[in-house]
C-alpha cells in the first residue's frame, strides 16, 4: 500500500488499470487453481460481485457509521423483489428502468426503517434490524401478490448489444493443457449477450456496478461525510457538541446503505432470472457481516477481500461436500482469534490504537522507552 | 476441447459408451439435506445396480444447491458445460428448477425431477424438463376425493405448511372440498409448537385434517394434534410417505397417506425397497423411489447405446417402461402421462397401502 | 387477510395456557443471552446451540436407559436423570464455548463485533457437528455400535410414545399437564436464579462485574471465574429449557436451535437486556403475544408477530420493558 501510493500518478493511474483489467478477463483466463472445479467459474465470480457489493454497502453503515445490522438481507430482498414485480409479475418495464427504481424504493425503506429505530441503542438496533429482514421474508412468503415460496420468474434480463447468435464479437475462453495455454475458440463468451447459461456479461455487469460503488465510495468517504461519520462512530456526544447532527447522517448511512443493498439484490434478481423468499434468509445477513467484519471493517480493501473470501471459498471447495458449512465455522472462530481486527484492518485503527496507547502509557504516568513514540507524540 | 478428451478415453476404454455421467441436483447439505439423502440414494442403488454388471462404470455426480434458487445457475451451468453429463436427476425442489430450468433447456440437458410438484413447471416451455412424480394438480383432486368418497368426513379442517409444495396441494383440495371445509391455518416449515393451530382445530372440530406439507411438520403436528385431544383422521400426502413419519408413533396410526406411487405389494417394488434397505440400512424415503426411477430411465439410455444429450432426450421422450411408482411415460410437456394414485394407512407402526384412489 | 376476532375471545384462556408455556421455554432461554450480554455486553449467539444440545441429550438418555417400556417411578427416575444430563450437556457446551470462541477475544480486549463473528462461526460448528454425527461417528467405526443415536442425522429425532400428556378441564377449558408443569417450573427456577444472584456471594460478583469489571476485579472478584459462571448458570438453565422443550414437543433436530435462540433473543431484548426479571417477562410476554396473533390473524404471521411487536415496544420504550441492566438490578 505504502509502496503504491509513493508512486508518481500516471504509474498509480496504470497499475489500478492493469488490476481492473484483470478483474474482467478473470472469467476468460480460467486459471487452474483459482477456478472452480465443481462449480461454473463466471457464475461464482457474478456471486462474489455481488457480495462485494453487499458488503461494500454493509460496510457504509457497520464500518463507518458503527451502526450493527443484522438484517441487511431486507434492502437487497427489496431491491430484488422491486425488480422483479416490475419486470415480469405485475409489469413488463425494462429492467435497465426497473433498477433505479429499485434502489430508491430500497433507500426509501432504508429511510423508513431508520427514523424511527436509529435512536435505539446500538445493540438494540442489531436485533430491530434483524427482526425486519424476517419481516421482509415473512411477508413474501406470506403474501399472494408478492408470489409467496412459488416465487416469481422469467425476471427481466439487461438488452443485448448486437445479433442474438454471435453478439458484436466472440471473445474466446482460455484452455490450460499440460503446460499449453489455448485459445479455446469453441468456449467464448458473446459479447453482450445476456443468455441463461453464460454468465460472464453478468459478472461484468456486477464487475461494473462494484467499480462505480468502489468510486462513489472513495469520494464519500473523504468528504465532510465520511468525516461526520467517523465523528459519530468514535463518540456520539462529543460529535454532537461538535455540532455534527449525528442523527441525519446516521439516517444518511442507514440510506446510502440501503440504496447499495437494494442495487446488489435488483442484479441478483436479474441474473437469476427467478426470486423466491429462500434467497433471503437471515442466514445471509449473518453471511453479509461476516464478509465485512472478517475483511476489516471500515476498510473497504479489506470489505471487498472479506466479500470474495465468504462468496468464494465455499464454492471452491464444493470438493468438500457436507463439511463445507462446519469448515467455514471453524475458519471463522479462527479468523477472529487470530486476526480480532479483520484481515485488512483500516488505517484509522492503527492511529487510533496508537493514540490509545500512549494515553494509556499518560495516564499510568509510565516514562516512554521506546523512540518511535517519542516522535510519534511530537 | 472437452469432446476431444472423451474420445481419447474412449479408446483407452475400449467400450461403447464409457465415461458418461448422470447428475444429482438438489440439496445434499444444508436445511434440505433430509429430504435430499433418500433422493440422492435412490439414484444411487439405480447406478450402483447398473454398475454391476455394465462393462464400463456411469458414475452419479452430486450437485448440491442445498435447496435454493441461489446456487442452481451457477450448478445448472457446470453441468452443461460438461459435456459427459448426458442427464440430471433432479432439481430436487421447484424453486430450484425454476433457476436452473432455462439453463438446462438453452443447452438441452435432459432433467427428470423426482420431487418438484409445482405445476408451472412445465409450462415454461422447456422441452428438457420431465417430471417422474404427478404434480399437484393431479394429487389433489383425488386426496379430496378419498376424503369425500371414502372417509365421508363431514367437516374437514385444511393445515399447509406455506411451502410451494403444501400451499399448492391444500389449495387444490380446499377448493375441491368446497363447503366441507370448516377452518384452515398455515404453519410454516421449521416450526415445531403448532400450539395455536391445534386450538383452532379443537375450536372447529373437524372430522378430518388435511396437512398439506413434508414429514418433518408433520410428525410433529399430528403428535401435537392428538395430545390437544384430536380424534378424527389425518389425512396427508407423498411429502409425508417416509419411515421417520412413523416416528409418531401412536399419534401417526390411522393417518392416510396419498401417494402417486405404486404400492410394494408389487413384486418389483418390493425388490427395490429390499434392495434399497440393503444398501443404506434403512427403508426407501419420501421420494426415494421417483429418483430410482429417473435414474433408471436414463440408465437405460446409455444400456441402449445412448452417448449424447440429444439422443437421450429423444429416449427420454419416447420412454414407456413400467418403473418401481408408475407406469413411466411422459406427455409432451414432460408430465407423467399415466398417474395413479394410491392411499396408505399407518397400521401397527408400518405405513400399508390401502388401494388405488379412483 | 381476515381477522378472526370471534374464535379468538371465545378461546382466550385455551391460548394464553399454550402461550405461556413456550414463552416460559423462551425465558429460560433468554437467560443465557441476557446474563451473557449483562457481563460481556456480547451476543452470544451460539448459544441457541447450547440449548441444541441439551435436548439430545436429554432425548438420548431416554432412549439408553429405555424409556419407552417404564412407567410409575421408574419413569419418573429416568426423566431427573435425563433432566441432569440435559444440564450437564448444555453447561458443558457453554463453557467451552466460553473457553475456545469468547476468552482468547476477551483475553486480547478485541472489538465486541469480532467476538459476534467468532459466535456465529461456533454456532455453526456446533449445529454442523450434530447433523454430521453419523458421518463424523463412521470415521471412527462407531456408526454400529451407536447407530441408535446417530442415525437421522439431518432429520427429526422423536421420542413420541415416551410420556401420557393427560388434559384436565377447568371451568370448561382444557390445559394439558405438560403445559403446567412446564410453566411452573420454568418459573420456579428464574426465581431461583433471581435470589441467586441476589443473595449469593457469586451472584453478587456477576452483578459486580457486569457493573463495573475493573473496580469488581480491585475488590477480590476474579473476572474469568466471573465469566465462567455466567456461561455455566446459561447454561444450565438452557438445559432445563431443553428438557422442558423435549417435554413438551418430543423431538429435535439439529437445527432446532436457529429460531428458538432468535426468538429468545427477542425475548431478552423484549424484557430489557441483561435484566433477569426482564426476561422472563419478555419470554412469556412473547409468547402469548404469538398465540394471540396467530389466533387473530393466522398462523404464517407468527414470526411477523414477534418482530413487530419488538419494534414496537422498542419505539415506545427504548431499553425494553424492564429496561435495567444486570449490575444495576436491584434485584
Amino acid at each position: 500500500m505504502k509502496k503504491l501510493s509513493a508512486l508518481p500518478k500516471p504509474a498509480k493511474i496504470l497499475i489500478w488499470f492493469l488490476i481492473a483489467l484483470f478483474a474482467y478477463a478473470l472469467p476468460l483466463l480460467e486459471l487452474p487453481i483459482l477456478s472452480t472445479p465443481d462449480s461454473d467459474f463466471a457464475s461464482v465470480l457474478f456471486t462474489v460481485s455481488i457480495y462485494c457489493l453487499v458488503a461494500l454497502g454493509l460496510n457504509i453503515v457497520v464500518g463507518y457509521a458503527g451502526l450493527l445490522d443484522l438484517g441487511y438481507v431486507g434492502f437487497y430482498a427489496i431491491g430484488a423483489y422491486t425488480v422483479a414485480i416490475l419486470t415480469s409479475f405485475h409489469g413488463s418495464w425494462p429492467l435497465l428502468l426497473a433498477i433505479p427504481v429499485a434502489v430508491v424504493v430500497a433507500m426509501i425503506s432504508g429511510v423508513i426503517l431508520g427514523a424511527p429505530t436509529l435512536r435505539v441503542r446500538g445493540d438494540y438496533l442489531a436485533i430491530v434490524t434483524l427482526g425486519f429482514g424476517e419481516i421482509i421474508r415473512l411477508v413474501a412468503v406470506n403474501t399472494e401478490w408478492l408470489g409467496g415460496n412459488k416465487g416469481i420468474n422469467n425476471i427481466g434480463r439487461p438488452p443485448n448489444l448486437g445479433d442474438e447468435k454471435t453478439g458484436l464479437f466472440e471473445v474466446p475462453h482460455l484452455f490450460w493443457g499440460d503446460g499449453t495455454v489455448l485459445l479455446d475458440n469453441k468456449d467464448t463468451t458473446k459479447f453482450l449477450i445476456f443468455g441463461y447459461s453464460d454468465a460472464v456479461p453478468y459478472y461484468w455487469m456486477g464487475l461494473t456496478a462494484v467499480v462505480l460503488v468502489l468510486l462513489a465510495d472513495i469520494l464519500i468517504k473523504n468528504s465532510r461525510v465520511g468525516r461526520a461519520w467517523e465523528a459519530t462512530r468514535e463518540d456520539e456526544d462529543a460529535a454532537e457538541l461538535m455540532g455534527v447532527p449525528t442523527f441525519k447522517f446516521k439516517l444518511l448511512a442507514f440510506s446510502t446503505g440501503a440504496f447499495v443493498g437494494g442495487l446488489a439484490g435488483a442484479l441478483f434478481a436479474s441474473r437469476q432470472s427467478f426470486i423466491n423468499p429462500q434467497s433471503f434468509l437471515l442466514l445471509f445477513s449473518i453471511l453479509y457481516l461476516a464478509a465485512v467484519v472478517v475483511g476489516g471493517q471500515g476498510n473497504r480493501w479489506g470489505v471487498l477481500l472479506g466479500a470474495f473470501l465468504v462468496a468464494y471459498l465455499p464454492e471452491r471447495f464444493r470438493g468438500f461436500e457436507d463439511f463445507r458449512v462446519l469448515a467455514f465455522g471453524l475458519a471463522l472462530v479462527l479468523l477472529a482469534t487470530l486476526r480480532p481486527e479483520g484481515l485488512l484492518p483500516p488505517r484509522r485503527t492503527v492511529r487510533a490504537k496508537q493514540l490509545e496507547h500512549e494515553l494509556d502509557e499518560l495516564e499510568e504516568g509510565a516514562e516512554p522507552d521506546h523512540d518511535g513514540e517519542e516522535t510519534a507524540r511530537a | 476441447m472437452t469432446a476431444c478428451g472423451t474420445t481419447d478415453d474412449k479408446e483407452a476404454g475400449g467400450d461403447g459408451a464409457c465415461d458418461l455421467k448422470l447428475a444429482f441436483f438438489g440439496p445434499e447439505t444444508g436445511d434440505a439435506a433430509g429430504l435430499g439423502k433418500p433422493i440422492i440414494q435412490g439414484a444411487q442403488l439405480a447406478v450402483n445396480q447398473y454398475n454391476d454388471d455394465a462393462e464400463c462404470d456411469v458414475e452419479l455426480e452430486k450437485k448440491d444447491s442445498q435447496g435454493s434458487p441461489d446456487a442452481a445457475p451457477a450448478l445448472a451451468t457446470d453441468v452443461v458445460s460438461d459435456d459427459s453429463i448426458i442427464g440430471v436427476v433432479g432439481p430436487a425442489f421447484s424453486g430450484e428448477s425454476a433457476a436452473a430450468g432455462p439453463i438446462f433447456a438453452e443447452e438441452g440437458v435432459p432433467t427428470i425431477t423426482p420431487s418438484a410438484t409445482n405445476p408451472t413447471l412445465a409450462d415454461n416451455g422447456w422441452d428438457t424438463f420431465h417430471r417422474a412424480l404427478g404434480n399437484d394438480a393431479t394429487q389433489g383432486p383425488a386426496a379430496a376425493k378419498y376424503i369425500k368418497d371414502t372417509i365421508k368426513a363431514e367437516s374437514v379442517f385444511v393445515i399447509d405448511d406455506a411451502s410451494e409444495y403444501g400451499a399448492g396441494l391444500a389449495g387444490i383440495v380446499e377448493k375441491d372440498l368446497g363447503d366441507l371445509v370448516t377452518g384452515t391455518d398455515t404453519i410454516q416449515q421449521k416450526q415445531t409448537d403448532f400450539s395455536a393451530t391445534v386450538t383452532k382445530v379443537n375450536d372447529a372440530k373437524p372430522a378430518a385434517v388435511f396437512f398439506g406439507g413434508y414429514y418433518a411438520e408433520a410428525t410433529l403436528l399430528i403428535g401435537q394434534l392428538r395430545d390437544g385431544g384430536f380424534d378424527g383422521t389425518f389425512i396427508v400426502a407423498d411429502g409425508v410417505k417416509d419411515p421417520a413419519f412413523l416416528d409418531a408413533k401412536a399419534a401417526a396410526e390411522g393417518a392416510i397417506i396419498t401417494c402417486p406411487c405404486i404400492p410394494d405389494t408389487d413384486p418389483a417394488v418390493a425388490d427395490f425397497a429390499t434392495a434399497y434397505e440393503a444398501e443404506f440400512g434403512e427403508a426407501p424415503g419420501t421420494y426415494a423411489a421417483e429418483a430410482y426411477d429417473a435414474a433408471n430411465i436414463f440408465l437405460a439410455g446409455i444400456k441402449d447405446g445412448v452417448e449424447d444429450r440429444e439422443a437421450m432426450l429423444e429416449f427420454v421422450n419416447g420412454y414407456d417402461e413400467k418403473g418401481v411408482t408408475k407406469q413411466l411415460k411422459f406427455d409432451d410437456k414432460g408430465e407423467p402421462a399415466d398417474v395413479h394414485v394410491y392411499a396408505y394407512t399407518v397400521k401397527d407402526g408400518a405405513i400399508v397401502a390401502d388401494g388405488e384412489i379412483e | 387477510m381476515n381477522l378472526n376476532f370471534e374464535f379468538f375471545f371465545n378461546n382466550l384462556p385455551e391460548l394464553t395456557i399454550t402461550g405461556l408455556a413456550f414463552g416460559a421455554i423462551y425465558a429460560l432461554i433468554a437467560l443465557g443471552y441476557t446474563m451473557v450480554y449483562g457481563v460481556l455486553q456480547l451476543i452470544n449467539f451460539a448459544h441457541s446451540e447450547v440449548f441444541m444440545y441439551g435436548t439430545f441429550a436429554m432425548l438420548w438418555t431416554i432412549m439408553a436407559l429405555g424409556a419407552a417400556d417404564a412407567n410409575g417411578v421408574h419413569l419418573v427416575a429416568i426423566l431427573i436423570a435425563a433432566l441432569f444430563a440435559a444440564m450437564a450437556m448444555s453447561a458443558v457446551i457453554a463453557l467451552g464455548l466460553e473457553r475456545i470462541a469468547y476468552r482468547p477475544l476477551i483475553k486480547r480486549n478485541a472489538p465486541r463485533l469480532i467476538a459476534l463473528i467468532s459466535a456465529i462461526g461456533a454456532s455453526f460448528v456446533l449445529a454442523e457437528l450434530m447433523g454430521l454425527r453419523d458421518k463424523i461417528s463412521g470415521w471412527f467405526g462407531l456408526d454400529d455400535d451407536l447407530s441408535d443415536y446417530v442415525q437421522k442425522a439431518k432429520i427429526n429425532n422423536s421420542m413420541a410414545g415416551v410420556l401420557e400428556k393427560p388434559r384436565f378441564e377447568i371451568a370448561g377449558v382444557s390445559i394439558s399437564s405438560i403445559d403446567v408443569i412446564v410453566i411452573v417450573s420454568a418459573v420456579a427456577m428464574m426465581v431461583l436464579l433471581d435470589q441467586f444472584v441476589r443473595r449469593s456471594r457469586l451472584g453478587k460478583g456477576i452483578r459486580a462485574t457486569a457493573q463495573d469489571p475493573e473496580t469488581a476485579s480491585l475488590m477480590g472478584v476474579n473476572p474469568t471465574r466471573t465469566i465462567q459462571m455466567t456461561f455455566l448458570i446459561g447454561g444450565l438453565m438452557a438445559g432445563v429449557a431443553a428438557f422442558l422443550y423435549m417435554l413438551k414437543l418430543d423431538a429435535t433436530n439439529y437445527q432446532v436451535g436457529f429460531l428458538l435462540g432468535v426468538k429468545a433473543f427477542t425475548a431478552a431484548v423484549l424484557g430489557g437486556i441483561g435484566n433477569l426479571r426482564g426476561a422472563l417477562l419478555g419470554g412469556l410476554v412473547l409468547g402469548v403475544a404469538e398465540n394471540w396473533g396467530q389466533a387473530i390473524l393466522g398462523s404464517e404471521w407468527r414470526d411477523v408477530i414477534a418482530f413487530v411487536l419488538l419494534v414496537l415496544i422498542l419505539l415506545v420504550r427504548p431499553t425494553g420493558l424492564l429496561g435495567e441492566s444486570l449490575g444495576k438490578a436491584r434485584a
